[in-house]
């Protein structure tokens, strides 16, 4: 695999970590109670350590003096690679745990695997997320049981909000050419291989919560690979970026 | 304040380490990096007045570590040091078993209780079991966890059905 190819890997991963991170920030002061509110804004914290370090190592392999301010604050929509799913707007409580739900899976089984990466530092930024990322995809798991098995309310939101986001979720396990150089060189994961041991635990949650896997038949992808997103994405980085937008270079 | 330069070599690692042991984690003072266990190395060159120190993060995010780099150059530079450097690194990952038992006591007598340990702690806490708390007011294991995330990213929040006290507890990782 080419530098070219390591670098944007490890920029999906961290694209990933920091959109969501960033969503979840959005929560802060405005939780349905206060333990969500600090539950989510430690999450978002984990991601965003996640990102910062993933973005310091792509940034060390590409040897261009870009650093992970430089990667987070400069580029614009196009060249983010993260996957449409973390892009989606926070909605109400039940659409954002869906949403975290279903990627905090996927996130658990693509971090065990990187622990085993030939990317030394990779595979390290990997075990140390890995323990955050059982905290979380407990935590979203518990939501989606509680809501799902709750009140009438609670569980038509969190039916409505599994079929907002479940065509979101084919993207997360497309391989396209970066994935598969990134595999062959023991560096990546086999996203498609991870697809049974996603659906199996999804499946169990689903089942706890007394739900049936959504039906919807449509499903969109190329965030990830082409940077093909949503017109949220935009939004996000708008304010994500503005500071170093308005005031280049700026430090404190 | 001292600012002479360390010249006596027999005094180079041990007084790198002692001015280390006085330095606290800004979120829960009563914890020295060293009770933590976030120092995992200290390296002295006394010939160029220079000290490498190593750490490892306790969570990504932590926003903590900075402060706790700030802390450590500042005093090695304050104790005479000219040049400080401080090395982050991830692996082995930093677990909680490293925490001194110095540091799970003054944990305890702080109010927060101290992580699950050996079986039904760690590994297994990580898995979904929960663990046996201690309320560290009254002792009682009657607690239930409230939420897996607290006031920073290393706590979760209990409450004692004992003596109804809310508490802080330093989850495991
Ligand atoms: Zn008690």
């Amino acid at each position: 695999m080419n530098k070219d190819q390591h670098v944007e890997f490890l920029l999906r991963l961290g694209d990933n970590s920091l959109v969501l991170g960033h969503r979840l920030s959005e929560w802060c002061g405005h939780a349905p109670v206060l333990e969500e509110d600090i539950a989510m804004t430690n999450v978002a914290l984990d991601l965003i350590g996640q990102a910062r370090m993933l973005y310091s190592h792509a940034g060390e392999i590409e040897g261009k003096g870009r650093d992970e301010d430089a990667i987070a604050y400069l580029r614009d929509v196009l060249d983010w690679r993260n996957c449409l799913l973390v892009e989606q707007p926070n909605g109400d409580f039940a659409d954002t745990m869906a949403r975290q739900f279903l990627f905090d899976v996927w996130n658990f089984e693509v971090f065990s695997a990187l622990t085993k990466s030939s990317d030394e530092q990779l595979a390290a930024i990997a075990a140390k997320a890995l323990k955050e990322i059982s905290y979380h995809r407990r935590h979203s798991g518990d939501w989606v049981i509680r809501l799902g098995d709750g009140t009438e309310e609670s569980r038509a939101k969190m039916i409505a909000a599994l079929d907002r986001v479940w065509g979101f979720t084919d993207e997360l396990f497309q391989m396209d050419d970066v994935d598969k150089a990134a595999l062959a060189a023991g560096i990546g994961v086999d996203l498609e291989a991870l697809r049974p041991a996603w659906e199996s635990h999804v499946g169990a949650v689903l089942a706890e919560a007394g739900l049936e896997k959504p039906s919807v038949t449509w499903s969109v992808k190329g965030g990830r690979t082409k940077g093909h997103h949503s017109e949220h994405l935009g939004f996000l980085l708008a304010e994500l970026q503005f500071m170093q937008r308005a005031y280049p270079n700026s430090n404190w | 304040m001292n600012t002479h330069p360390i010249t006596d070599p027999a005094l180079g690692d041990r007084a790198a380490w002692a001015v280390l042991r006085d330095v606290t984690d800004p979120e829960i003072p009563v914890l020295t990096l060293e009770d933590l266990g976030v120092i995992r190395a200290v390296d002295v060159d006394l010939e160029h007045h220079s000290v490498h120190v190593t750490i490892t993060p306790t969570y990504s995010g932590c926003p903590a570590m900075q402060t706790m780099e700030i802390d450590i150059r500042d005093r090695l530079m304050r104790a005479g040091f000219t040049t400080v450097d401080v090395e982050t690194v991830l692996s082995p990952a930093w677990t909680t078993d490293w925490l001194t038992e110095t540091g799970r006591e003054k944990l305890r007598a702080y109010g927060i209780a101290p992580p699950a340990k050996g079986e039904g702690g760690g590994k297994a806490v990580l898995m979904g079991h929960d663990p046996v708390v201690a309320c560290p007011q009254c002792g009682s294991e009657d607690t239930k966890p409230i939420s897996e995330f607290g006031s920073t990213a290393c706590k979760a929040l209990y409450r004692c059905n004992a003596c109804l006290e809310p508490f802080d507890y330093f989850k495991c990782i």
